[in-house]
């Protein structure tokens, strides 16, 4: 776990007076769980967006997969997937046929799209569905598809941003056996959520508070620091210090 | 090139699937043409008409006589009063009244002065100048008839010909239109609405991420729609040529040529309102106002342009379906080459180019 993926310095977004990101600095390193938590308004979403080149960093300095942000963009865009808080399937195509599409858009040849379909179909057991609309899936099946779109042309880092939001425990797990089953092929997870649970899955967890990153170690680190037995605690003790929320 | 292909692949989806949309698509252009051409047109037929004929003559027989020979009237002959003129006017029961004086052959031969009373429900005052001019021009037919060579020293008798549509038939007139604001709802709405959706549904984002250029994005969602118009403006002539019977002087390939860059014109728009509206609503909201209002009120094609408010007519210019309609008449309607439209040709192409590379500015690769 040495080789670093994500790498920011002082990197800071504001939007007018504020600012909504401030001074992060933190490594992510290959094949590790990087948990990105917070409380709503924290900037997390905005974080992540200024390493997907969703956004331009006001100032700072962050590569990602070895591209700097703000001059090989387009390099960045060619090792990232992405999967949104909104659902980001098209529901008027088949399951196929959203795989297909984010393939060819990935630049994947007709043969790998086909050996990626039946593999995706057989590992999330859709082989009944693959051919029907993506609007008549249940929602967890629908995130759990998504992510695996996400990575479908085996990217480098995938950003998750608020996976597995309403979805079931049940499904949660799933999913999270998804992301295990990605991270073992060697692909680095970023995942914000709000679950602090889930926060227990990852190798690494940041918890930002008002735009700065105030903690960050792997939860039993973490537990450790804060004294408390469990996740819920350490956020508690640190998301109460927050000035602003939503 | 893998990429474009899965990209117009989905974007085809998107628009067969969604067989509502596709219906209206297709049926919009028909039932205009349909209305247009048949239904709501401007000339009259069997005009109820009252002829009072107080003389009952050989003038005023003969007269009335072509009268009802016309498909423009309805002839009702009654022996009313002025006051039970007035009354079947105001129950809507005719629309003309033609009035024979007694003796009006006697005046006609010997006097050689006669006349005749025609009364009009000017409440509708086209239709009472239509009906009118109709009565005119039969009794100018007759006179002509009664003396065709001896007509009298020093008359100026107009003659009038209608150019391109003798018969003022309303279809030649409809149909370029119809075509200008079919074209150009079809590919402003559908285009800026299929853009909207993408930002609505979140699946712009992951196109963003994508490394798919946004160049692509924008050339793959107007293609189905450009298609989508060829497609209409064909059904569009084939039913204006055989159901309509307005026929193509000019060239077929100048037609579809200018047509073509009018729906450029328009995908390029509906692309500069993609980019300034946030919900499929909007957009559509945007479309209708921008495009359907200005189409139908400014471009000349229902009501003339030379007779606007200066400002209206300044306004009109920046109308795209203003110059398409003044094109699509000359060579559509006059048979008229390139030679007679490059000026207008010119100007869509300037609005083509102009708000592609307003629209190209403004579709963010990044979102804020």
């Amino acid at each position: 776990m040495n080789e670093t993926v994500i790498k920011t310095n002082k990197l800071t977004k504001r939007f007018g007076d504020f600012v909504a990101v401030d001074e992060i600095s933190f490594e992510v390193y290959k094949g590790e769980i990087f948990g990105f938590l917070g409380a709503n308004g924290a900037g997390k979403t905005t974080a992540m967006r200024l390493l997907c080149g969703l956004s331009i960093p006001t100032s700072g300095e962050a590569t990602v997969a070895g591209f700097d942000v703000f001059k090989q963009p387009e390099e960045i865009k060619k090792n990232i997937g992405y999967m949104s808080q909104k659902f980001s399937l098209y529901e008027d195509l088949s399951v196929k046929e959203n795989i297909e599409f984010y393939g060819g858009i990935y630049g994947l040849s007709t043969k790998e799209i086909k050996a990626k379909s039946t593999e995706l179909i057989d590992t999330l057991g859709l082989h009944n569905e693959a051919d029907k609309l993506v609007s008549s899936l249940p929602l967890g099946w629908k995130q759990k598809l998504s992510f695996s779109v996400a990575v479908v042309h085996t990217p480098k880092i995938v950003f998750l941003d608020e996976p597995t939001g309403g979805v079931d425990p049940s499904m949660r797990r799933q999913f999270w056996d998804l992301i295990y089953n990605a991270a073992d092929r060697g692909i680095t997870i970023f995942v914000t959520t709000h679950y602090l649970d889930e926060a227990e899955y990852c190798n690494r967890v940041s918890i930002m508070v008002d735009g700065k990153i105030e903690a960050l170690d792997s939860p039993a680190g973490l537990r450790k620091t804060y004294e408390a037995t469990n996740m819920d605690e350490v956020f508690y003790k640190l998301a109460r210090k927050a000035k602003r929320s939503e | 090139m893998k990429q474009f292909f899965s990209f117009i692949k989905k974007e085809f989806a998107h628009v067969f699937r969604d067989r509502k949309t596709l219906v209206m698509l297709f049926g919009f252009p028909i039932v205009q043409i349909v209305l247009f051409g048949f239904a709501l047109t401007n000339e009259i037929k069997n005009a109820n008409i009252i002829v009072v004929d107080n003389a009952k003559d050989q003038a005023s027989l003969q007269l009335i006589d072509k009268m009802e020979g016309t498909k423009f009237f309805h002839v009702q002959k009654t022996l009313l009063t002025p006051s039970q003129i007035d009354a079947a006017f105001k129950e809507g029961k005719a629309k003309l009244a033609v009035v024979f004086p007694a003796n009006f052959y006697n005046d006609l031969l010997h006097l050689n002065k006669a006349s005749i009373q025609v009364i009009a429900d000017a409440s509708d005052p086209n239709t009472a100048v239509t009906l009118t001019n109709y009565v005119t021009s039969i009794v100018n037919d007759y006179q002509a008839q009664l003396s065709p060579t001896a007509s009298m020293p020093y008359t100026i008798v107009p003659e009038v010909r209608m150019l391109y549509n003798p018969d003022l038939k309303g279809a030649p007139n409809f149909v370029p239109g119809v075509m200008a604001m079919v074209l150009l709802l079809v590919c402003v709405m559908m285009t800026s609405v299929s853009i909207v959706r993408e930002k609505e549904m979140g699946t712009m984002e992951i196109l963003l991420v994508s490394p798919v250029k946004p160049l692509l994005v924008i050339i793959a969602k107007a293609l189905p729609y450009l298609a989508l118009s060829i497609v209409n403006l064909a059904v569009i002539l084939v039913l204006s040529v055989y159901a309509l019977d307005v026929p193509i002087k000019g060239s077929i390939l100048l037609l579809v040529a200018e047509s073509i860059l009018l729906i450029i014109t328009a995908l390029a728009l509906g692309l500069l309102i993609s980019t300034i509206t946030s919900s499929q609503q909007s957009a559509m909201f945007a479309s209708m106002l921008g495009m359907m209002l200005p189409t139908m009120l400014l471009s000349g094609y229902l009501f003339p342009i030379e007779n606007m408010p200066v400002v209206l007519q300044v306004i009109s210019n920046i109308v795209p379906a203003r110059w398409y309609y003044v094109i699509v008449k000359a060579v559509m309607l006059k048979g008229l080459g390139f030679g007679a439209v490059w000026k207008e040709t010119l100007i869509l192409t300037g609005m083509a180019v102009g708000f592609t590379a307003l629209s190209l500015r403004n579709f963010k690769i990044r979102l804020e």
